[in-house]
């Protein structure tokens, strides 16, 4: 009886496990085999001869290169400074010095950002980016970035901050050290695992964000991957299939091998107190 | 005794001085100037661009016009499909699948459980524009993955852009982002002491028993945080545009995608303004719920 309804269990798990694989799985076989086909559809061929011609052709478009090896990168790196920079100094006074309120803040600052977000949020923004004559700018873009993720990673950070122990700036600062020497020299070096997770973190965020430059950028040549893709088109009007299908696994490479990197070097899992 | 902080007070509030400016400039100046922008008739171009006139509380009037409410490409219906959306993609899709896949993975470790959670992840972090070309070519009619293995199974091959739009972005939704409330729940079940699925083994519970007696009831202050995370991010998603776009004759249109239309496709500031702060406020009715569950729970334990 025991063993009967072991392997019912067993044989229910597996059905799951294929039931889950199938529905994650398929969706995705179109990203990975169309690239690859010389004549790429909306259907999931294997390709009887791969071809690396389609991405030949991105390779040759300056516009979709400049997309993707130019406005993508200067927005998600300038993202991924600001970002660090600023939640690394905040969690820091949150965790260090007696600011009044200081344990409710990351939470009211997280809530906070839950509600003025998405595209509601992106009406005011607009005008506020508009009235900064930011409209159309790359620097634009990228402080909007900052201002909607500095808030959780904050929440993050705190977590790394005060996991670090207190005693090695307290004999820092007993030897006379100022406190930005304290930060700078003491601190910095041990919170450095936390900054890595963090500027991965909102790297990839703005790496594959849509809204923003949708609706912050105006001329084709300022426009980032997850835009510019949109005008692939061929000549007789309709998508260029070819160049969508390279062109997205491409976009998304840097992402699959951010993951992949802090899988293997961290492990994925939860950061901050969402644990409790 | 209590240590000296290692920062002085002063010193602190200079190192807060950076986020304090950005989250001033895009957290709480937009929703004190939308809240402002809502009362009057500002468009981007036109009159309205340049001396805009208050007009009190016509926008919401117009908003709230129960007359046309319900009817395509007005708030009320767009109101309508978001509850359908959330309540099926976030409620029953996300937590509901998210949980099956931590249970089902509960105590197991290997190849079987790195690949499925792998994939589940790749699922999350693919950006939007890839997953939804993606997606776009699975529920294709004639040439898509879905319909090949319906037709090939005598299933058909349904119109799912046309025929189950609201469905389609359901399903799609729930796939995209069941690793957020499966990875939660994961850690969450790693802390529970493995000596009390132990002792009711012991005692001879059954796995449903055990999952309803002892899992459940320990993952209960998780499953509310996740739920109330899932519901504000399932609200003011937009992805959904990049598959349909609202469409087909507005089926899918989500209030986030009629905030859209309305603020940037006919740029009328005012009225969207009007909607800005509907839908912050159903945002801040949530959030605060979410304060009220995690008290009570503090309560309790």
């Amino acid at each position: 009886m025991r063993r009967l309804r072991k392997f019912a269990g067993s044989v229910l798990f597996y059905l799951f496990v294929i039931f889950v694989t199938a529905f994650y799985a398929l969706p995705l076989l179109w990203l990975v085999f169309t690239p690859f086909n010389p004549r790429a559809t909306l259907a999931v061929e294997i390709p009887a001869q791969p071809t690396l011609d389609n991405f030949r052709e991105v390779f040759g478009n300056t516009f979709a290169m400049r997309a993707i090896g130019q406005n993508n990168l200067i927005l998600a790196t300038g993202t991924m400074v600001g970002v660090t920079l600023i939640a690394t100094l905040t969690a820091y006074a949150l965790s260090r010095a007696r600011v009044p309120g200081r344990d409710y803040l990351s939470y009211i600052l997280i809530l906070f950002s839950s509600v003025v977000t998405g595209t509601a949020a992106m009406v005011p923004i607009f005008l506020i980016i508009s009235a900064m004559r930011l409209i159309d700018t790359h620097l634009g873009v990228i402080l909007v970035f900052i201002g909607g993720y500095v808030p959780s990673a904050i929440f993050i950070m705190r977590d790394f901050v005060d996991g670090i122990p207190r005693s090695y700036e307290e004999s820092a600062l007993v030897s006379g050290a100022t406190p930005w020497r304290v930060f700078l020299d003491v601190a910095l070096p041990l919170v450095r695992p936390g900054m890595m997770v963090i500027a991965i973190w909102a790297f990839v965020h703005a790496w594959g964000a849509f809204l923003v430059p949708f609706v912050l950028l105006r001329s084709p040549e300022n426009m980032p991957a997850s835009t510019a893709i949109y005008s692939f088109y061929t000549e007789a009007g309709t998508p260029n299939i070819t160049l969508v299908s390279a062109y997205s696994l491409l976009y998304a490479l840097p992402v699959l091998v951010l993951y992949l990197l802090v899988n293997w070097r961290y492990g994925f899992r939860f950061f901050g107190g969402i644990k409790r | 005794m209590e240590r000296r902080p290692i920062l002085s007070l002063k010193t602190g509030l200079l190192f807060l001085l950076p986020a304090l400016i950005f989250i001033t400039i895009f957290l709480i100046f937009p929703f004190l100037w939308i809240l402002g922008v809502s009362f009057t008739n500002q468009t981007l171009t036109g009159k309205g661009a340049l001396s805009p006139e208050f007009v009190g509380l016509a926008n919401y009037a117009r908003l709230f016009n129960f007359e046309t409410w319900l009817t395509r490409g007005n708030f009320g219906n767009a109101l309508v499909i978001t509850a359908q959306f959330v309540l099926g993609s976030a409620l029953i899709g996300q937590v509901g699948l998210g949980l099956a896949l931590a249970v089902a993975f509960y105590r197991r470790k290997g190849i079987v459980r790195e690949f499925v959670y792998t994939l589940v992840i790749l699922a999350w972090i693919i950006p939007d524009v890839v997953v939804a070309f993606s997606w776009i070519a699975f529920l294709d009619r004639d040439f898509g993955t879905l319909n090949q293995i319906l037709s090939a199974i005598g299933l058909g091959r349904p119109d799912w852009q046309l025929q189950q739009s609201l469905l389609s972005i359901i399903i799609f939704n729930t796939w995209r982002g069941t690793a957020f409330s499966m990875l939660l729940f994961s850690s969450a079940l790693a802390t529970i002491p493995p000596s009390y699925l132990e002792t009711a083994e012991v005692a001879g519970a059954s796995a449903f028993q055990k999952l309803r007696d002892i899992l459940l009831p320990l993952l209960r202050g998780h499953i509310l945080t996740d739920l109330i995370l899932i519901t504000l991010w399932t609200f003011n998603t937009f992805t959904p545009f990049l598959i349909t776009g609202g469409g087909p004759a507005y089926r899918t249109e989500l209030v986030s995608i009629y905030t859209w239309r309305v603020a940037f496709q006919f740029f009328e500031f005012g009225q969207g303004g009007a909607i800005a702060v509907v839908v912050m406020m159903i945002n801040f009715v949530l959030a605060l719920a979410y304060l009220a569950m995690l008290r009570r729970q503090a309560v309790y334990t």
